[in-house]
């Protein structure tokens, strides 16, 4: 509990980081499900020899059976193979958002931390963000943009910018007040130099863990604006608009949307394991287990 | 006196943040691809049908003109008027809020008790199987897609058992049983994520709370443990919980935009769809900044029950 934050430590005790995460329990179990998603999603063509878009009217409804494990959907197309490769739009969103919304809020958090005169400016408009709830805000966003997935990882950070900036800013704003920051100041240090050298590294930690979460709730947001009709366009799979397209079979052909939904909550799952991990090591201050 | 002193400030707060969100709510419709015009004009009309229509937005001024008049109508209580039904947003909104309202209340009413229950229980038997089961139950919740399993609800519920409607609202004036048993469904679906996100803070503050000096006083006075808990650390556990509760609320009434759509719900989640499918821009524009508007009150009144509940609290 008394620890300094991971930042803060010499070099040597950052594998003593590694290995915590390695001995974490969620840390491992989230780490496996994400890296056999992740690897599912590369070599898809790989495991599936089905295009994810063909259609084949003979074949049309079938229920889950040796040749198409999770079945077929409305126009013959195997579900498994658009499952696998709707992994890699929908991780693919999920990593967008959360580098996007990272860079943007890191530098908004950082800049509103250093220059003192910008911060209640940046804070306004971060709070004014904030005011619309997150999933109503991607939603006018991704509306206004036009359904293609640029516009949805946009509208998506968009709407999580403002926590991570938040989160950058307040270890900033410790940071910046720490004596070996004064050192650097007194003997001469840019700002620039303060901001790369010190107050970045040290931000890292926190920064971190708020990523994960918002790759997992990406991942939930992508698959609501998909059912919603706001998603990437079909016929390209994502996790989200597979259920989207299977929603009006969902009695007879539970199937179709059963599986793709199985397929956001491992995700999910998977990543909050790996951001609760993460927070337990790398931020201390806020670990709840004993 | 403290409490005005309080609001005050909070009000002084607020200002910069209403004016933010109502430029970027101006701005959002400006994004738009293409010309908003001739997209609600159609393909049929000619040109002096779509300058007319142009003219009827304002939308030949200039984009500062067009703003401060954008702004002016605001602070007339003018959120504009749909293009497609010639209703304004206000009247539109009036229409739909009971329904987002009750379902979120309903849906908070389930949340608040169960979350809580869980997290403090969870916390008192800490790292037993109790614990477990209710962390990995509240982990499912925040990671499991709230549609999604709303629809595999309803195929248990409704299609194949016959217990609940399976869509449909009805009006608190038909009576309060058909109402709740309307809303029942959706508003549990609803609660599943808040639920998750709620026991896991109630268990942490529990946990801190359960550390603390005067609770071990309590236990060595003999005060039964149920007491202990009850009476000593269930009121320090509330603290962070309503400091939750606005997040909650920001949370339920996001979700609820897309649990109205799986169960027919006429509510403001479905207006605002509705809006965006049929490119009713200023509908849009308007209901969303409305709900902005309802979030910065909601905050506001979080943050004064905070004051309430924890004296602590100071302003500086």
């Amino acid at each position: 509990m008394t620890e300094p934050p991971a930042e803060l430590l010499a070099p040597r005790r950052r594998f003593q980081v590694l290995r915590r995460l390695a001995r974490h329990r969620s840390f491992r179990i989230g780490f496996v499900i994400v890296v056999l998603l992740t690897l599912a999603a590369i070599f898809a063509p790989l495991i599936t020899s089905f295009d994810p878009t063909a259609m084949r009217a003979r074949i049309r409804f079938r229920p889950p059976q040796a040749a198409y494990w999770f079945g077929t959907d409305n126009f013959g197309r195997d579900v498994f193979t658009r499952c696998l490769y709707g992994a890699r739009l929908s991780l693919s969103i999920g990593l967008g958002v959360a580098l996007l919304s990272g860079l943007v809020g890191t530098i908004a958090g950082i800049v509103s931390a250093q220059y003192r005169r910008l911060d209640a400016v940046i804070m306004r408009l971060m709070d004014g963000l904030m005011a619309f709830p997150a999933i109503i805000l991607a939603i006018g966003l991704a509306a206004a943009m036009g359904p293609n997935i640029g516009s949805l990882i946009v509208a998506l950070s968009v709407a999580y910018i403002p926590r991570t900036a938040r989160i950058v800013r307040a270890s900033a704003l410790v940071v910046r007040e720490l004596e070996f920051v004064d050192a650097a100041r007194v003997s001469g240090a840019s700002s620039l130099r303060i901001i790369w050298k010190h107050l970045l590294p040290n931000c890292m930690g926190p920064l971190l863990v708020q990523l994960t979460f918002d790759f997992a709730y990406a991942i939930l947001a992508e698959a609501a604006l998909s059912f919603l009709g706001i998603g990437p366009p079909p016929p390209a799979p994502s996790w989200g608009n597979i259920i989207a397209e299977g929603r009006d079979q969902a009695v007879e052909s539970w199937w179709i949307m059963f599986f793709p939904g199985l397929a956001i909550s491992l995700a999910t799952l998977g990543m909050n394991l790996l951001g609760d991990g993460l927070r337990d090591v790398l931020d201390p201050r806020l670990k709840v287990e004993t | 006196m403290k409490l005005l002193r309080r609001l005050a400030y909070r009000l002084g707060q607020a200002v910069p943040v209403i004016l933010v969100v109502a430029v970027l709510a101006f701005f959002l419709m400006h994004l738009l691809p293409g010309d908003p015009a001739v997209i609600i004009a159609g393909t049929e009309a000619g040109p002096e049908a779509v300058e007319r229509i142009r003219h009827q937005l304002g939308l030949d001024r200039s984009i500062p003109e067009q703003l401060i008049v954008w702004l002016w109508h605001l602070a007339q209580g003018d959120f504009g008027t749909s293009i497609i039904h010639n209703e304004s947003v206000l009247s539109a909104l009036a229409d739909r809020m009971p329904v987002t309202l009750s379902l979120t209340l309903v849906s908070f009413a389930i949340t608040i008790p169960v979350g809580i229950l869980f997290g403090v229980a969870a916390a008192k038997f800490r790292n037993t199987w109790i614990d477990s089961a209710v962390m990995f139950l509240a982990l499912v919740g925040v990671s499991v897609p709230g549609f999604w399993i709303a629809i595999l609800s309803v195929i248990l519920f409704s299609v194949t058992l016959g217990w609940l409607p399976a869509s449909g609202y009805v009006p608190l004036s038909q009576g309060v049983l058909p109402w709740l048993l309307a809303l029942l469904q959706p508003a549990a679906m609803l609660a599943l994520f808040q639920i998750g996100f709620l026991a896991r803070m109630a268990r942490s503050a529990t946990l801190d709370v359960l550390d603390q000096d005067y609770i071990r006083t309590a236990r060595a006075k003999g005060v039964s443990e149920w007491q202990t808990i009850a009476k000593h650390a269930f009121r320090n556990t509330l603290i962070p919980v309503v400091t939750a509760t606005g997040i909650i609320l920001s949370l339920l009434m996001g979700g609820s935009v897309v649990i109205e759509q799986v169960f027919a719900l006429p509510g403001v989640g479905r207006l605002i769809v509705q809006a965006i499918l049929t490119r009713d821009y200023p509908m849009v524009q308007g209901t969303l900044l409305a709900l902005a508007f309802m979030f910065v009150a909601i905050n506001l009144m979080v943050d004064i029950v905070y004051t309430w509940v924890d004296p602590r609290v100071r302003y500086d």
